[in-house]
């Protein structure tokens, strides 16, 4: 027993110490070291000095490895199948759709498809493929592998479609307005003309169906990797992207590598990526600080100006594709009165919700659309804080005396509510300020999600985050009377906006669209059925070395360009 | 021995059983549908539907609980509703993770505590023991998670001796074997990866292990003194042994039982209750996997997610039970 304990103890204190020597030596001494010792050299390259030894290192082993660091890990990998964000991060470096958007807008490029043309009548989309392109496991890429693909989200009896273990296309329910043999659903038929020429047929026209082709949700896959990995796809995705798919470890991380016969010459620059997952802010900006990661992203609006005056980090900001809202269901009392929502619009102090949130890093909304939306109505005054014409409205609605009132509030934080409690309270004192007495409800996340859908709310709290960059995700799904009892939970019907908004989406003519877009905003913002609070320019941040990083608003960017430099 | 062994083990079926009765309901009286959880603010009433019958949640409690005992009896844990993978085949690599850090976290405490707590009885009133139990309650009463801040901000940050995050380099992983990853790099007879899997095991170990090491400590101390006062150490004593042998011979011996039994427990504790320590270490284990999965309300992975950690606890505690008698010849079942 006693010689046991004691060499156990003397065993642990000089393992400690050993390890506590190996990387006690700054970045002098590991240069010096031989290839045998690279990775633990590069562990131990930790000082304040950032990641530049880091990726001294990374160098000189002739690899460019980066690593991403997130706070939650992708819920699948196969983008269609999911909603989720951190999984279309990481397939836009494996799979790529027919078009691109720009890099730091929602412009439309070229991407598998080089050309495209649209008929007169909106119906007919053609699109010129890439040639000589294949996908990670040789299988020649063309037009072939796009209908399947396409066919496999439209159609839950399709054989790759795996509607029995689950998988649900809800993305391409909502972007094509359901599947097949859906009253709404718009893809009539697709024609393959030859290998490279592909055909889409609508029943009617959908204003947005060539933005919908950008989003990473529907990246195409190699048809052979259907036929092989069948239901295991969503841990299996096999694109024609600048990366393949290495490895994945749930909740750890996911590896992808440098795709050699990438169809865009000297692309990817990096030779590998790691997606890590991090779950607590503070600790991913410590392992930034310390060099173990490269790319942060989920920065803490309050830790931004620390990381834009250190050095060695470098601070990002998304350009803003959400806002924030305090909705008001407007089918019941009181708030059925517009000019109680107009008095309550105007009692909200946007700018300190901005200012005390999000540390600058939000503008208020005055629309409930991004500003650089297409179609953005500019010219809506929007309820600039103004306590006498709150006052002045609420005693025209007949509340002089004030009244009661219920506030939902949002149990989770998202990028665009960071802090739902500090908002909430905010809106409690601006609203006390006018008479108002506000009771604040609390209810667990998915129940506040449903039960707001059926309207039990008065006033709630919630936001919208855009995915293919046209306004009717956010117009209709938010303000539509078709969607009231789903994803209009302010019960907003009006005829008037309603009409303007399917003529917008039965156009293809984009200025014609926009036009409609600006008269529906006006209108909204007379009859104020949410008062639009903030759109929040989310902030990440990297070290020095990270090269060519631009962050896109829909959270998707591809790495293809980043390089790492010493 | 053996027939107590075969009985404690049948008596864990209806122990089990019982685990997933209670884990159902629970799980069932949350409120909120995992089909609005996974599609979020954004989704319409349709893709919500859509999602929920293909997740076989429109049938009645009583037949979704009847589908998940069978499935279990013939030995399937059920498939995941957020990953769609099978929890059987998905589950080891977060076990692995959190045993590698629980062993390391317990021979932390252990050795530890164990000696400051005999240390301390040894010298009683000294102003070891002193400082020792002074620190053993400042080590109860502990927040975990800051405590794991500040280790991370003063080596990994400032000082840049140890790693923040994960259970290894992520720019140069090891190809998994059995997913603990010292043991991976030592097959692969890959020194310099085993070293850095343990340089990423130290601070999660002592944020880990603290509190237990200050529960072992106090246990030890209390136990020693009790033992410390007994005849037969007195009659050592006379005999003229030393005191070191004295104590780590024949008082040890003795007071290390209920130590034992705190040791088991505590184990147990962190195999199932790590969830802080993993998740500001980004660890990837059995906590972290429950917890996510009651963010997502995906139910077979909570249900049987919690049955293999009843499952390990009460293993866990039999083996104590069994060292016993090894430790101890007088105690028989």
């Amino acid at each position: 027993m006693k010689l046991k304990f004691s060499f156990l103890l003397t065993f642990m204190l000089a393992l400690i110490l050993v390890l506590a020597a190996c990387s006690g030596d700054g970045g002098a001494n590991s240069e010096a070291d031989d290839g045998e010792n690279e990775s633990e050299a590069e562990e131990t390259d930790t000082g304040s000095d950032g990641g530049t030894d880091d990726e001294a290192e990374a160098e000189a082993s002739g690899e460019q490895v980066l690593v991403f660091a997130r706070g939650g890990d992708s819920e699948s990998l196969d983008p269609s199948s999911t909603t989720d964000g951190e999984s279309s991060r990481v397939t836009k470096q494996v799979l790529e759709g027919l078009l691109e958007f720009d890099k730091e807008s929602f412009d439309l490029l070229p991407g598998l498809a080089h050309d495209w043309e649209v008929s007169d009548d909106g119906l007919n989309y053609t699109f010129y493929l890439e040639e000589g392109v294949t996908f990670h496991d040789g299988t020649p890429f063309n037009a072939e592998a796009v209908k399947t693909n396409f066919e496999r989200w439209a159609d839950p009896e399709h054989e790759f479609a795996f509607t029995d273990d689950g998988y649900v296309y809800s993305m391409y329910g909502t972007m094509f307005g359901g599947f097949k043999g859906d009253e709404n659903h718009v893809i009539k038929e697709i024609n393959v003309v030859n290998d490279h020429e592909i055909v889409f047929v609508l029943k009617q026209p959908l204003g947005y169906f060539l933005q919908n082709m950008g989003m990473s949700y529907f990246g195409i896959n190699s048809p052979a990797a259907f036929e092989e990995y069948g239901a295991k796809i969503n841990e299996n995705p096999v694109g024609t992207g600048p990366f393949k798919f290495v490895s994945w470890s749930k909740d750890d991380s996911i590896v992808l590598e440098k795709f050699e016969d990438y169809r865009k010459d000297g692309l990817p620059k990096l030779d590998r990526v790691v997606f890590e997952v991090i779950p607590d802010n503070a600790a991913r900006l410590i392992a930034l600080r310390s060099g173990e990661i490269d790319i942060m992203d989920g920065l803490n609006p309050d830790d931004a100006a620390g990381v834009e005056s250190e050095d060695g980090l470098v601070l990002h900001t998304r350009a803003e594709n959400n806002f924030g809202y305090v909705g008001f269901n407007t089918q019941k009392e009181p708030l059925d009165n517009k000019q109680l929502r107009q008095a309550i619009n105007y009692a909200i102090d946007k700018q300190a919700i901005a200012d005390a949130l999000y540390a600058g890093y939000a503008v208020p909304a005055k629309n409930p659309l991004p500003p650089s939306y297409m179609g953005y109505n500019d010219e809506v005054e929007g309820y600039e804080y103004n306590l006498d014409k709150a006052k002045e409205l609420l005693a025209e609605a007949g509340y002089e005396d004030g009244l009661e009132i219920e506030l939902w509030t949002m149990p989770v934080a998202r990028p665009y509510m960071p802090d739902p409690e500090t908002v909430s309270q905010i809106v409690q004192n601006n609203l006390a300020e006018i008479g108002i007495e506000v009771t604040i409800v609390r209810e667990e996340w998915a129940p506040y999600l449903e039960k707001t859908m059926q309207g039990e709310q008065q006033m709630y709290m919630l936001g919208w985050s855009g995915t293919n960059g046209d306004p009717d995700y956010f117009l209709s799904s938010l303000l539509h009377g078709n969607n009231v009892g789903s994803s209009n939970r302010s019960f907003y019907e009006n005829d008037e906006v309603d009409e303007l908004l399917d003529k917008a989406k039965l156009s293809v003519d984009q200025d014609e669209r926009a036009q409609y877009y600006q008269e529906a905003q006006a209108l909204i913002s007379e009859d104020s059925p949410m008062a639009t609070l903030v759109h929040s320019r989310p902030v990440m941040a990297t070290t020095d070395a990270v090269k060519n990083y631009v962050p896109h608003p829909s959270t998707s960017e591809s790495l293809a360009e980043v390089e790492i430099e010493n | 021995m053996f027939a107590y062994i075969m009985r404690r083990l049948l008596m864990l079926i209806p122990v089990l059983i019982g685990m997933t009765l209670i884990t159902f309901s629970i799980v069932h009286l949350i409120p909120g549908n995992p089909a609005q959880v996974i599609l979020g603010e954004t989704a319409n009433q349709t893709a919500i539907d859509d999602l929920e019958e293909s997740m076989g949640l429109n049938e009645p409690y009583i037949v979704q609980y009847g589908i998940y005992v069978s499935d279990l009896v013939q030995g399937d844990l059920g498939t995941s509703l957020r990953s769609k993978s099978e929890i059987s085949s998905e589950i080891w690599p977060y076990i692995a993770a959190t045993f590698e850090l629980t062993i390391f976290a317990m021979i932390f405490a252990i050795i530890i505590g164990v000696n400051a707590g005999i240390i301390s009885a040894w010298k009683q009133n000294s102003w070891f023991d002193f400082l020792a139990m002074l620190f053993a309650l400042v080590g109860v009463s502990m927040p975990i998670f800051w405590l794991a801040l500040m280790e991370q901000w003063i080596f990994a940050q400032e000082l840049g001796w140890l790693p923040a995050y994960g259970r290894q380099d992520s720019r140069d992983p090891i190809a998994p074997i059995t997913h603990f990853y010292v043991l991976d790099a030592l097959i692969h007879l890959d020194f310099p990866r085993a070293l850095t899997v343990l340089k990423h095991l130290i601070l999660p170990s002592i944020a880990l292990g603290t509190i237990p090491m200050a529960i072992i400590a106090r246990m030890t101390r209390s136990s020693m003194l009790e033992v410390m006062k007994s005849d037969y150490i007195r009659t050592v004593r006379a005999k003229g042994s030393g005191q070191f042998l004295i104590i780590y011979k024949h008082a040890l011996k003795n007071a290390i039982i209920p130590v034992l039994t705190v040791i088991g427990l505590q184990t147990g504790v962190l195999l199932g209750g790590a969830i802080l320590t993993e998740t500001i270490f980004s660890w990837p284990g059995i906590g972290r996997y429950v917890y996510e999965a009651i963010n997502y309300r995906d139910y077979p992975v909570i249900q049987s997610g919690i049955l293999v950690i009843a499952f390990i606890f009460v293993i866990i505690n039999l083996i104590v039970d069994i060292l016993y008698t090894r430790i101890d010849p007088r105690i028989k079942y």
